[in-house]
């Protein structure tokens, strides 16, 4: 799978750019094709934010709390979550397996002036060469996973000692069906038939069980839960859909 | 008329059309939340502060004057303020009615001690609340306030906006903010709509020196005519504000000084003691005009760009705070988890959260308005019963003055912006 990971810059193509450009706009409208994401985005930047402030001891009133943190992001995509967490002063380094987003991410991020490191690739390449991040992201990411044991094992690996990790997923629960692929898919047309596959949902257990055997210290889930009278996202207690985990990697 | 924009382009975070009290409020409120912005008013900073130029004083909230005090504008203006202690509503011709009509047995009281230990709020001349707020601006490295200055054109874009000024210079910003006023035309300009209703009474201001003082006691009296205040300023002072069918005000207006001083000691009454009009007086009409839209992409209404509401409570400007209260708490918030301030999504949660409140009140200003402005007797019945019902209910009349005093909101204190509960953003 070792692709050849080469960078935009060196190979200039005007209609390549062009293609990019439109797909950044595509993935950066807040009404457009990835609304529910935009919607999705501020409650959990502000939960990383303050799990991060909380975990290292930032202050939490500065633009740039996570000033020289190295962050890896999987699952970019369009860099919804990469670029603010860059504004928010990390390092990151981020992976899509999908190189097209990879393209779409690094153009919009030119064009924003945002240093991020994209690469496309998988955390299991990525891992041959045994970075060490402070921070692992894992948002919206095990559920479309082959093997969620081998995928959770090779991010903690990653990550440093004393290092922690934050995931963002949806349980396997009846009420995710319905919500999640019913209602969002079908129902609402949030989100395009196929995006979810429920039997992929993951349950906190799961997670649990595929960290701790690698040193990993997994904290109970936290709820996201949707309010449609307002149509925004909030912390909530009710981990039965959207949910959200935060595990530390033991060491100094 | 320069036509040399490169050499004179700014970029900025937000972009502040409008700096009266509701746009320099908001560009020091952004500042406490780490935010830069560039103000822009139409008028020179030094006449707005002229004892002749906004003889209007303003009956600041408690919850507002909490926000004051973060901002920094409160220490420079707390000699300047007066605090209201009791307000005190009746339906009558004053505490020393006389002629038809009379005293009416029903009157509402408003104590603060009911509801904690502030005041319910101060009043304070909009000068001096100007002159605070340019010393607070002038400390902010964080704020650069163009004036007196046009804005002939805004330019909306996915990426920005883009500002070209009267002297053809730029300004770039993630998002537009519109405090200019009743007649904004930024709004105007993008085709905002707004609804509109006149009442055809006209609000005439004056200030009036008494021989006794006045013991931070406000009084509000419902006539047939319309609403008349008697609002404490400091010393034996106080604020006079009274309401004429639109038709009649030019003739008070015209008065000579005697005359007006007769006016003026009829509708003030004797309680405390000889009245004198000083200084200047001022005539606006009363209208109420709300906008259809507060928010676009990457723009925002704030103050009376969106909702001018009758004066009849004293809530014009403080729903403009609260406005700004709610506003700056999200451009931070969204700035500090890295997203872009001017993203329609946070607008939207921003007029989602003002909405309810400034509609509220405007029409609660509508009915009182209508309810009050005549004297066909079972209305005035109904409406000295009323008044007579919410003070016989301490709870009732504590709601009343929370909302005043904006210390209320849905769901309670929590779901008050942090400005509002004095905390820091």
């Amino acid at each position: 799978m070792a692709k050849a990971t080469e960078k935009l810059s060196t190979t200039v193509d005007p209609d390549e750019i062009a293609k990019f450009s439109a797909l950044a706009a595509e993935w950066w409208d807040p009404s457009g094709k990835f609304a529910p994401l935009h919607k999705f985005n501020p409650v959990r930047l502000g939960f990383i934010r303050k799990t991060l402030c909380e975990y290292f001891g930032r202050d939490m009133t500065t633009r740039t709390p996570l000033k020289g943190l190295g962050v890896l992001d999987i699952g970019c995509g369009g860099g919804l979550l990469s670029e603010p967490v860059t504004r928010m002063g990390a390092l990151v380094t981020a992976v899509d397996a999908a190189e097209r987003n990879i393209q779409t991410a690094q153009t919009h991020a030119n064009e924003q002036g945002l240093e991020i490191d994209y690469r496309h690739s998988t955390v299991e390449d990525l891992a041959l060469s045994n970075p060490q991040f402070d921070v692992v992201l894992n948002m919206e990411v095990v559920e479309h996973v082959a093997d969620v044991n081998l995928f959770l094992g090779t991010c903690a690996q990653v990550l440093k000692p004393g290092g922690i990790m934050i995931i963002a997923t949806l349980n396997r629960t009846a009420k995710a069906f319905a919500l999640a692929v019913v209602g969002a898919e079908y129902v609402l047309g949030w989100l395009p038939r196929g995006t979810h596959h429920a039997d992929k949902f993951v349950r906190p257990g799961e997670i649990r069980d595929a960290l701790t055997p690698h040193g990993m210290e997994p904290q109970p889930p936290i709820g996201v839960s949707y309010n449609p009278l307002t149509d925004t996202w909030k912390l909530s207690r009710d981990t039965a859909v959207n949910y959200m985990m935060v595990a530390q990697k033991a060491g100094n | 008329m320069t036509n040399a924009p490169d050499q004179n382009q700014m970029k900025t975070e937000a972009l502040i059309v409008g700096g009266g009290l509701v746009g320099l409020t908001l560009a020091l409120a952004l500042a406490k939340g780490g935010l830069k912005s560039v103000v822009i008013d139409m008028l020179d900073p030094a006449q707005v502060t002229d004892a002749g130029f906004d003889g209007r004083v303003s009956a600041i909230a408690f919850a507002n004057c909490r926000m004051f005090r973060v901002l920094g504008i409160w220490e420079r203006l707390a000699s300047k303020a007066q605090p209201i202690n009791d307000i005190v509503v009746s339906d009558s011709r004053g505490p020393r009615a006389t002629g038809k009509g009379g005293a009416s047995p029903f009157f509402l009281h408003f104590d603060h001690k009911e509801i904690g230990n502030e005041p319910l709020g101060h009043l304070i001349e909009n000068r001096h609340i100007r002159i605070a707020q340019q010393a607070a601006v002038e400390a902010e490295p964080l704020i650069t306030l163009i004036a007196p200055q046009t804005v002939p054109h805004v330019d909306f874009a996915d990426d920005g906006v883009t500002a070209t000024l009267g002297d053809g210079s730029i300004v770039q910003a993630a998002v537009c903010y519109a405090c200019d006023g009743r007649g904004s035309r930024t709004r105007d300009a993008q085709g905002i709509k707004t609804i509109s209703w006149g009442y055809n009474q006209t609000g005439i201001v004056t200030t009036v020196e008494h021989e006794r003082p006045h013991d931070g006691v406000a009084q509000e009296y419902f006539m047939p005519v319309g609403p008349f205040a008697i609002l404490p300023m400091t010393g034996n002072r106080s604020s006079l504000v009274w309401t004429e069918p639109t038709d009649l005000a030019p003739a008070f207006m015209a008065l000579d000084d005697a005359a007006f001083a007769e006016e003026v000691a009829n509708r003030f009454g004797d309680f405390l003691g000889q009245t004198k009009p000083v200084g200047p007086r001022w005539s606006y009409p009363l209208t109420l005009q709300l906008a259809r839209e507060y928010v676009r992409p990457r723009l925002a209404l704030v103050g009376d760009a969106a909702h001018g509401i009758h004066p009849i409570a004293g809530q014009g400007l403080n729903l403009g705070l609260r406005d700004v209260a709610v506003l700056a708490e999200i451009a931070t918030d969204t700035a500090r988890v890295g997203l872009d301030i001017g993203n329609i999504q946070s607008l939207k949660t921003y007029e989602r959260w003002r909405r309810f409140d400034n509609v509220a009140l405007a029409a609660g200003t509508d009915v009182l308005t209508k309810l009050f402005s005549n004297d066909i007797a079972p209305v005035r019945l109904a409406r000295d019963i009323g008044l007579g019902i919410v003070n016989e209910i301490p709870p009732l009349r504590r709601l009343f003055m929370r909302h005043a005093g904006g210390g209320l909101a849905l769901g309670g204190e929590k779901n008050l912006p942090r400005l509002l509960r004095g905390e820091v953003l």
